[in-house]
């Protein structure tokens, strides 16, 4: 379990200071170890749809975030329109990088995210159906997009899970009622 | 010969609104994105030919190339290249928001009979030059206003609104005509000099034509208020066209307009 990068700070505010009474979810993500020739860390997008399918908010990107200045092939986030689903969906109406929101890309490998509803990247959610939506693109790769629909708010604590076949491997979300 | 084959094409495009009598060449811009998420460089080829989008016939005149940025502001083309199959040019999209890419032809075409040899003559000029080119003892005259747009589209960031031309025919998309994906309904508006164009059909063929069989166009026709819509069957590159006359000429003498209209049109899977 790796908890490498900056979105530990997010967990532990989550866990100090949010009240007891809101829920809040958890996501895990597995980048798969792939054996190509050309290997580059995907750009993953976690994003929450409502059931008409717009967004309700993005809860994490991940994606090259060099700078024309420290990366000669260019500015990474030239690459972020390839994560098709969550650009149309809302992507484009961020200006990145985001606090708490967008982060460099992974290496392979589960990464765990945690958000409480109403602080940090989640939203408050209305009651209803939502989608968790999870999106990988890979330079000189493949793109795929895995959907685990859910209930807001949870009534019981949750564990639904669901798989990728290329880009992405196994993602768990954890509903925290 | 040159220079005779692209008058050739650029008159096959003027006269595209008689594609009934003989079939004309489509004429299209292919740009190399049409969705990005940061300031670039985009590439546009611009050809005439039968496949879509093979530039296997001529190059698409750049006279009237019309470039508006996102503010309303014209950029000029970079990088411009006149090749034998097709030209190309750059667009600095620097601005967040939707570019428009577009050919403009207005102009005029003249045909008459010689007074001397009895022969067939044909011109094409502008709306100012075109009386100059008829000789005054010229028999069965008969001039043709053309007005056509040959246009794409490329979004920055977000979409922004397009500014209507109101002149000619034109596409207005319910949404941004950058944000068309396979699988669902996209809904357009024909507007011919402002107004909805009813009743008009319309062509969508999807691009890669050299590698099926049939054709496969979509054929749709606007309703009373100028619309249709589209269920984008698979992604790709789609070509856009419509075309239709009138009497409203601008050009003296000039008792039909032809006018039309195509656009390239980007789907995402």
């Amino acid at each position: 379990m790796h908890l490498r990068y900056s979105l530990a700070p997010i967990a532990m505010s989550a866990l100090f200071a949010a009240p007891a009474i809101a829920a809040g979810l958890s996501v895990n993500i597995e980048i798969p170890r792939l054996n190509v020739s050309e290997y580059h860390r995907p750009y993953v997008a976690t994003w929450i749809e409502r059931a008409d399918s717009t967004m309700a908010g993005t809860l994490a990107v991940w994606y090259d975030v060099r700078t024309k200045t420290n990366n000669p092939e260019g500015e990474g986030t030239k690459w972020l329109k390839d994560m098709r689903q969550w650009w149309r969906r809302g992507g484009r109406e961020l200006a990145v990088p985001v606090d708490g929101v967008t982060g460099a890309s992974k290496p392979a490998g589960k990464h765990q995210l945690s958000f409480t509803e109403g602080s940090g990247a989640m939203p408050k959610l209305a009651p209803g159906a939502y989608k968790l939506v999870v999106e990988a693109a890979r330079e000189v790769g493949g793109r795929e997009v895995v959907t685990i629909p859910f209930q807001w708010p949870p009534t019981a604590a949750a564990q639904p899970v669901a798989a990728g076949k290329e880009e992405l491997g196994e993602i768990k979300l954890e509903l925290k009622p | 010969m040159t220079r005779f084959t692209l008058r050739a094409a650029g008159l096959a495009l003027a006269l595209s609104a008689v594609a009934s009598v003989t079939q004309a060449h489509n004429a299209w811009l292919l740009p190399s994105t049409t969705v990005l998420s940061k300031a670039d460089t985009v590439s546009v080829d611009a050809a005439v030919s039968n496949d879509l989008f093979v530039a296997n016939h001529a190059p698409l005149r750049l006279d009237g190339l019309q470039i508006t940025a996102p503010d309303g502001s014209t950029v000029k083309p970079e990088s411009e290249a006149k090749l034998k199959l097709r030209n190309v040019f750059d667009v600095n999209v620097a601005q967040p928001g939707t570019y428009r890419i577009a050919v403009v032809n207005n102009g005029a075409f003249a045909a008459w009979k010689d007074k001397a040899t009895g022969q067939n003559k044909r011109a094409r000029g502008t709306a100012e030059t075109i009386g100059k080119e008829i000789p005054a003892d010229a028999q069965d005259v008969t001039i043709t206003q053309s007005a056509g747009r040959i246009e794409t589209f490329v979004t920055v960031g977000k979409p922004s609104a397009l500014k209507p031309i109101g002149q000619g025919l034109e596409l207005i998309a319910a949404g941004s005509p950058t944000d068309l994906a396979k699988g669902e309904k996209a809904t357009f508006t024909l507007h011919l000099d402002g107004k909805p164009a009813k009743d008009l059909e319309v062509t969508v063929t999807a691009g890669n034509t050299q590698y099926r069989d049939k054709l496969d166009e979509l054929k749709l026709k606007t309703d009373d208020k100028g619309q249709f819509s589209v269920t984008w069957p698979a992604a790709g590159m789609y070509w856009l066209d419509a075309s239709t006359k009138d009497s409203k000429t601008t050009v003296p003498q000039a008792k039909e307009r032809r006018l039309s209209y195509a656009a390239t049109l980007e789907v995402m899977p």
